[in-house]
């Protein structure tokens, strides 16, 4: 006690309580706040997962399905496309997909369930920009693939990115699974 | 605090370019407040704490809304079942309305009771009755925002006051809709006002009512002057710095109203169809009334003066006039002693009178018209204007007790 | 003070009293939160009986899913019997939209039925209690029924074969003003229908405490989370009190 008869110890402490638990209380008090940013219901449901029929593809085309507001690609490959995938390797920055999102049972140099299709999120890992296919654009340095025109970044056929362009890791593989043999579900991991 | 602050530091880098310290110590640790603040004293400071969570959660609302007339309500609902906590933002959000008047309501009262409008400290009460009318400016344009039936037979009512004119009144109701009814752009410029404009206007009259009652000093429940007493230092005798000594009390007032406050939105935020109305549940219809229109709560007592007069341009002129003469109290009131503790019996029944009047009519606004009802309601409007009257009359020559010189 | 207190009570007492109306069937009923087997029963009712005509738009089928602790392969097959416009089966994350247009229920039944997703909230669950359970047989009505809660009600009453048809027994009374006029005093079946009428009674009654959940389905959250913010309140109440108190030990 000091002499004029205030405890100053006592009146540390209370202050420093009130503090601590009112702080406690601020954050708490700001969680609904930062939690109403999140993907409200209505944008959760509009990014469930998506069918799609992939039995009406030609060998060698392409097609293109909505989920969750991005283009996911589903590419008929065909022979040639497929052996051009063991010979491009060297050119690749990470062509084991160490680095790259795709689910464990799609990884390899397919990357895909089945060989034959190939399923994509068509955005480029650089900057966002949606890049194109160009199965017949081939020169020295590249067999084909994808082309980003935004900052020219390269992937092969299964989405994977060439060393030398600007996009840091191979093109992102989608949760999917086969529904049967022409439909698959995209946006979720088959049940195990 | 003379001339440079004594900080170091980061304190003293920013006292030199900025008055933190200074601003700190006029307004907090140097402000001397008088030490006999009681209960009715709290509510300033709440108002403040609620301006605060209506501007925090309204822009959180803005977030989602939409004024739009074919999306408005839809987004309330999405708000209130898409949107994570969204529900709860929008409790405080309506909640908070209705708290903001009861406190406001509350705190002018403590004014009228203690005389806290008499010299020298009109122009505080001018300042406050500009944040009550700029507050139901606000509170009536927000209402409409959910735009169910309430917020739309409402508005469509109280717009239509103007009307009552005479000579402009039909084309100036046309220009504050935009339409020939409440339509999609009655809606666009009163979300445009109700989150920008109106709100500007309340924080800059919040700091002018906040910085006159800072240069004058607070009132308190004696009605007598702390300033006329100083000590060797030039600090009132009755008055303790304001921080810590009412920070700490405050924040016992706050945490207490938040508690109430956390009742009302939790455990009922619709409070029985008077914070939430039933009706406006009910998607904006334009072609079919409700069955029973009134006004939000806070609006009612001056609704009541309206339909309690038979003819619409009287009844229109009395109701502003029912909110105009609050802005001239410090003028109507000749007295010269503060605090209702000192003055004679007289005012204390005149006070009581408009207590019961002000009550009165804001329960008959709320209820649907009857002829007992309208007599009453015309007893309580002559009941509201006979306390200014009374005033007026009373305090020339008013008998009063002696006021003490210091606070005991 | 206590002389004050007394007047205003005085002045305040005429217009306390309520014009009392009087429609039949008048009773009440509590809904129980924690009966999610009661709210159940109410969806599948709901979506059967009421889901035709009737949206529930702003509600989204797996939330009540989730509340009510259906599955979603269970919501598929039990609760959901709606198509998108290309004809597939609505999603469960989807809005409970029906397909009928407002235009073309107008045209067909003069009104437009309203969207049920707040209706609990605007009319309240006795007034939908006792609505459900007012339907009687009356010739004059273009349908052949009116509703004891709802006079000259436009729905017709779909809930007739579980109820069963019953007819109405009215008494005459004063009306105050010196008049006479009808007031409806009971019920009586006339044809039965397939529940008994306490079967029929709760039918409604959990179709109610449907309706009750999907006008504000977050009210146990709001709850509970409302229980542990007032605890917390209290806890930082009793600390500021106490600092408070040793603060003004400086004041005399």
């Amino acid at each position: 006690m000091s002499p004029d008869g205030t405890d100053n110890n006592r009146r540390r402490f209370l202050t420093a309580a009130t503090v601590v638990v009112g702080a406690i209380g601020t954050v708490a008090a700001a969680i609904p706040f930062v939690k109403s940013w999140n993907p409200s219901a209505r944008t959760r449901s509009a990014g469930a997962p998506v069918e799609a029929d992939i039995s009406k593809i030609e060998p060698g085309g392409i097609i293109t399905i909505k989920w969750r507001g991005k283009p996911v690609w589903v590419v008929r490959r065909d022979d040639k496309a497929l052996s051009t995938l063991s010979e491009v390797a060297d050119n690749l920055r990470d062509p084991e997909s160490e680095d790259s999102i795709q689910p464990e049972y799609a990884l390899g140099e397919t990357r895909s369930i089945k060989p034959e299709y190939f399923i994509v999120v068509g955005i480029c890992t650089h900057l966002g920009c949606s890049p194109s296919y160009r199965p017949n654009m081939i020169t020295a340095d590249f067999q084909g693939g994808f082309f980003c025109p935004c900052h020219g970044s390269k992937f092969d056929f299964s989405g994977r990115v060439y060393t030398g362009v600007p996009a840091p890791t191979n093109l992102t593989v989608p949760p999917h699974y086969y529904i049967n043999d022409g439909l698959v579900l995209i946006g979720e991991d088959g049940v195990a | 605090m003379s001339e440079k602050s004594s900080n170091k530091g980061l304190i003293g880098w920013i006292d030199a370019r900025f008055p933190l310290t200074k601003m700190w110590e006029e307004h907090l640790s140097k402000y001397y407040a008088p030490k006999n603040f009681n209960f009715w004293y709290f509510f300033g400071s709440l108002a403040l704490l609620i301006l605060v969570i209506q501007i925090v959660t309204g822009i959180f609302l803005t977030m989602h809304y939409k004024p739009d007339g074919e999306m408005a309500f839809t987004s309330v609902e999405y708000i209130m079942r898409d949107v994570d906590w969204g529900w709860l933002i929008r409790y405080l959000h309506s909640t908070g309305s209705s708290a903001f008047f009861i406190v406001v309501y509350l705190h002018m009262f403590r004014g009228v009771m203690y005389g806290s409008y008499q010299k020298p400290r009109e122009l505080i009460w001018l300042f406050g009755m500009f944040i009550y009318l700029a507050l139901m400016a606000e509170a009536f344009m927000g209402y409409l925002l959910p735009w169910g039936q309430m917020s739309y037979w409402g508005a469509q009512v109280i717009i239509s006051l103007f009307g009552a004119i005479p000579v402009i009144g039909d084309d100036l109701t046309l220009w504050i809709r935009g339409d020939f009814v409440i339509s999609d752009a009655t809606l666009n410029r009163f979300f445009a006002l109700h989150v920008v404009a109106v709100p500007l206007v309340l924080i800059m009259l919040v700091v002018m009512h906040i910085l006159a009652l800072h240069e004058v000093g607070s009132n308190n429940p004696e009605g007598i002057e702390i300033k006329n007493h100083k000590d060797e230092n030039g600090n009132p005798l009755d008055g303790i710095p304001f921080h810590p000594y009412y920070s700490v009390k405050d924040i016992v007032g706050v945490v207490v109203f938040l508690i109430l406050f956390s009742i009302v939105v939790f455990f009922m935020p619709e409070m029985g169809g008077y914070f939430l109305e039933h009706a406006n549940f009910v998607p904006a219809n334009q072609y079919q009334t409700p069955e029973h229109i009134a006004p939000v709560w806070y609006f009612t007592p001056y609704y009541a003066i309206l339909r309690a007069v038979p003819d619409k341009l009287i009844g229109v002129i009395l109701m502003f006039a029912a909110i105009f003469v609050l802005f001239i109290l410090p003028w109507i009131d000749r007295g010269k002693v503060h605090s209702i503790r000192y003055r004679s019996s007289a005012y204390k029944w005149l006070l009581a009178m408009f207590v019961i009047s002000f009550i009165g009519l804001g329960y008959l606004g709320a209820l649907p018209l009857s002829d007992v009802r309208t007599f009453f309601a015309r007893v309580y409007s002559i009941g509201y204007f006979g306390f200014f009257l009374g005033l007026w009359w009373i305090s020339k020559n008013e008998k009063t007790k002696p006021v003490p010189e210091r606070i005991q | 003070m206590k002389k004050v207190f007394i007047i205003v009570v005085g002045l305040l007492m005429p217009v306390l009293s309520w014009g009392a109306e009087t429609t039949y069937p008048n009773d009440k009923i509590e809904i129980d939160w924690d009966d999610k087997a009661s709210m159940q029963r109410g969806a599948r009712t709901f979506v059967n009986y009421c889901m035709s005509c009737h949206s529930a738009k702003y509600s989204r089928y797996n939330r009540v899913g989730q509340d009510l602790e259906i599955s979603d392969s269970l919501l598929l097959d039990n609760l959901i019997f709606t198509t998108d416009k290309n004809g597939n089966k609505t999603k469960v994350g989807e809005l409970m939209t029906i397909a009928m247009t407002p235009d073309y229920a107008e045209r067909a039944f003069g009104v437009v039925p309203p969207d049920l997703s707040l209706i609990a909230r605007s009319r309240g669950v006795n007034w939908l209690y006792n609505y459900l359970r007012g339907f009687y047989v009356d010739e004059t009505r273009p349908l052949g029924m009116n509703n004891g809660v709802f006079d000259k009600v436009a729905m017709p009453h779909v809930l007739v074969d579980l109820q069963g048809y019953q007819e109405v027994k009215t008494i005459m009374q004063p009306d105050g003003q010196g008049g006479e006029h009808e007031v409806i005093v009971g019920f009586e079946l006339v044809k039965p229908g397939s529940q008994s009428k306490s079967e029929y009674d709760q039918t409604v009654h959990d179709l109610v405490a449907f309706l009750d959940y999907l006008a504000e389905p977050y009210k146990q959250t709001r709850q509970n989370v409302g229980t542990g913010v007032i605890i917390f309140l209290f806890i930082l109440l009793i600390l500021t009190y106490f600092l408070k108190k040793e603060y003004w030990k400086d004041i005399h």
